[in-house]
């Protein structure tokens, strides 16, 4: 049986994340803390996969990402810290007791079962998104002005989810979980757990991702990328693909955080200010925009090089980020995926060049 | 403040109901006095608080909103005008503030610990020019080395102008720390005591009056000098006037430097209100983005309007709300704006406006 190199990528990834790294950590040769982190990335690379749909695919520059990230991670955040107060025999969580609120807020009241945790975990970054991209594509923004609206919601956002007031933790956020359906979440073999759930997650949006991709309405956006009053003169409804698209990214963006909370044990309003949204448009931007496996490389990548440089050289992390946006920009424009293609090309590899679509935004 | 929030919200929907039967019957007239009426309501409202305000609190609002909106100004001005120009979006343009506060405050290190002069007035006056052209500096040679490769890619340069913020920021991080002050000149320090309960303090009546002049020059830059008309054509066609012997590049770079010296200026004036810290253009460069959106591109009217706007709307509404609450309400209110005018409040009209 011959196998197309595509494939051969993703059974060699699925291979390396799901065994390799789970009997490493068996054997004694890998952490659970890096399998943990590994898991981060995972959720990570989940929401890259929401912008490379939204920004590499149909075009649009959403900075707002990590606001629906984080909006999936305060909704089972949320379920979580009530199961550890009722754990403690509290009625309330700690914060809210320094706030002297006495009875628990109402909105607060369906996080108690994890059924409908995990379900507004998707359906409320669904719905926010559902009501900002319909009022922001039905007045036709578009472009630097669409990047800037969304910039705004997510400062203005954040700014709020700082606040004691809305009940959400405040600047220290939501923490001292303890256990997720009776398991410990300190256990290593319920974080190895969470870890896998992550990586079968990813995989699922990735397959979800490329048979959208590829299917027509993949098409139809892209073609909407390229040249939007085209694809609207030939009776297409731009606005409803658009909106399409924006949901499913902002719930790609919910299910990553979702995710993620479990596995770090803490959610703050620090993880959704602009720089975290542009951090995240970055990772698909270095691994390959128009491209499912860059965006979840690019993710994966520059999140290692983060805890390498963090831990080695603190100081000039920011100076090396900076440097790989400019240099991205400037030189790489389809990204990691771009160049290890264009290297290929000169060795001698021939790759399928229809996967990479790339347009002139 | 539930009453404010419930008239806002009414106003605003009594108006988006407006539009949209004005937009469904086929006419636009319906609509056309409704931001009168609109803008009249709010003066109405304002002087109605203000005169029934014995001790000063909303003069004082207003005041330092009118102030907060001519930084905002200055440091939109900049910005509009090379959006217009070059179509890129410079992220990095908050850090030009930031040089040019750190700038004022290395003038200031050197003038009393170096020249050793006593009066600590004429720092100032020497960082109101050096600011601007370190500022400016900085800015030109953030468009030779980069920006100048991405022109007419807004997206793109976006990303990467961001990349040039952060190695700024922790650059200046790691000369200056974490935190440093400017001594305010002792010209400008107290104020003009119109009543006993309002004191309208000279620093901020200085940038007030910093802004006019600024403006007036910007102004006359672009209207009455080779150089202006130069820049508004190539905002307008930058091929055509390639081909009519205007050396775009030039113009380009020239502009460029306008642009982030305006920046620089801002940044200075800044000093007289707040601290200088690394990051201080961030916190500036979101409502400056937003006073360009509302503003549209390259438009001097425009980037008043939005600039006085923003700023007398977020003071006034803080005064009313928690200062959160009105940032999230001017969101709003700008979120609702764009439906009505998704090309800012002066746009451009006609076919060659419309892509």
């Amino acid at each position: 049986m011959q196998l197309k190199p595509a494939k051969l990528v993703n059974i060699l990834f699925i291979l390396f994340f799901a065994v390799v790294l789970p009997v490493g950590n068996m054997l004694g040769w890998v952490s659970i803390n890096s399998i943990s982190l590994w898991g981060r990335y995972c959720c990570f690379a989940i929401a890259a996969l929401g912008i490379d749909l939204i920004w590499g695919y149909t075009g649009i520059m959403s900075m707002c990402q990590a606001f629906f990230f984080c909006l999936g991670g305060y909704c089972i955040g949320m379920h979580l810290l009530l199961k550890a107060t009722a754990l403690q025999g509290q009625a309330l969580p700690d914060f809210m007791t320094w706030n002297d609120i006495t009875v628990l807020p109402a909105f607060w009241q369906p996080f108690h079962g994890l059924v409908p945790a995990v379900v507004l975990a998707l359906l409320v970054p669904a719905a926010v998104a559902f009501i900002i991209g319909y009022f922001i594509f039905k007045s036709r923004i578009k472009g630097v002005y669409m990047a800037i609206i969304t910039q705004a919601l997510a400062l203005s956002m954040y700014l709020l989810f700082l606040r004691n007031e809305t009940n959400l933790g405040g600047t220290n956020g939501l923490t001292g979980f303890k256990n997720l359906l009776g398991f410990d979440l300190y256990k290593p073999h319920v974080k190895l757990g969470l870890y896998l759930v992550t990586l079968a997650m990813l995989c699922l949006s990735y397959w979800a991702c490329y048979k959208m991709v590829h299917s027509k309405f993949g098409k139809v956006l892209q073609a909407i990328r390229d040249s939007e009053a085209r694809v609207g003169f030939t009776a297409y409804r731009v606005l409803h693909y658009k909106l399409a698209a924006f949901v499913m990214a902002a719930m790609l963006g919910g299910l990553a955080g979702m995710l993620y909370v479990p596995q770090t044990g803490i959610i703050t309003p620090g993880r959704m200010d602009v720089r975290a949204s542009v951090e995240m448009l970055m990772w698909v931007a270095l691994g390959g925009r128009g491209n499912l496996k860059g965006a979840v490389i690019g993710a994966l990548l520059v999140n290692c090089v983060y805890s390498y440089f963090t831990s080695v050289f603190p100081q000039g992390w920011l100076f090396i980020l900076g440097l790989l946006y400019i240099l991205t920009v400037l030189y790489f424009d389809k990204g990691f995926l771009g160049l290890l293609e264009k290297i290929g090309a000169g060795i001698g590899i021939k790759t399928n060049p229809e996967r990479y679509a790339t347009g002139s935004k | 403040m539930l009453i404010s929030a419930a008239l806002l919200l009414i106003v605003a929907l009594m108006e988006l109901l407006l539009k949209i039967n004005g937009i469904k019957s086929g006419k636009q007239a319906g609509a056309r006095w409704v931001w009168p009426v609109l803008l009249a309501g709010m003066v109405l409202f304002f002087a109605i608080r203000i005169a029934t305000d014995s001790s000063g609190t909303y003069i004082q609002n207003l005041f330092s909103g009118i102030s907060l909106g001519s930084i905002l100004i200055l440091v939109s001005l900049g910005l509009a005008i090379v959006y217009g120009l070059a179509g890129v979006i410079n992220m990095a343009h908050g850090e030009f503030l930031m040089i040019g506060a750190y700038t004022t405050y290395s003038v200031q290190l050197l003038f009393t610990n170096v020249l050793h002069v006593h009066s600590n007035n004429w720092f100032f006056i020497a960082a109101l020019p050096l600011s601007f052209v370190t500022a400016g500096l900085a800015g030109l040679l953030l468009e030779r080395l980069i920006i100048r490769h991405l022109y007419a890619r807004p997206l793109e340069s976006l990303l990467a102008t961001w990349g040039v913020s952060l190695i700024l920021i922790q650059t200046a991080r790691s000369l200056f720390g974490d935190l440093t002050a400017v001594k305010l000149p002792e010209m400008l320090a107290g104020g003009w005591q119109v009543t006993p309960g309002l004191v309208l303090p000279y620093s901020r009546l200085f940038i007030i009056g910093l802004t006019v002049v600024v403006l007036l020059a910007v102004h006359y830059t672009l209207t009455a000098t080779r150089l202006g008309m130069q820049i508004r054509a190539v905002t307008q066609n930058r091929s055509m006037s390639a081909c009519l012997g205007i050396n775009t590049r030039r113009v380009d770079a020239v502009t460029f430097f306008i642009g982030s010296g305006l920046a620089g200026l801002a940044g200075c004036a800044m000093t007289l209100i707040g601290n200088v810290v690394p990051d201080m253009g961030q916190t500036y460069i979101v409502d400056a983005f937003l006073t360009v959106v509302i503003g549209g591109v390259g438009k001097l009217l425009g980037a008043i309007t939005a600039g006085l706007g923003i700023g007398i709307f977020s003071k006034v509404l803080e005064a009313f709300f928690e200062a959160v609450y009105g940032k999230v309400l001017i969101l709003l209110l700008i979120m609702i704006f764009m439906q009505f005018r998704p090309r800012g409040i002066f746009p451009d009209k006609g076919r060659a406006a419309a892509d």
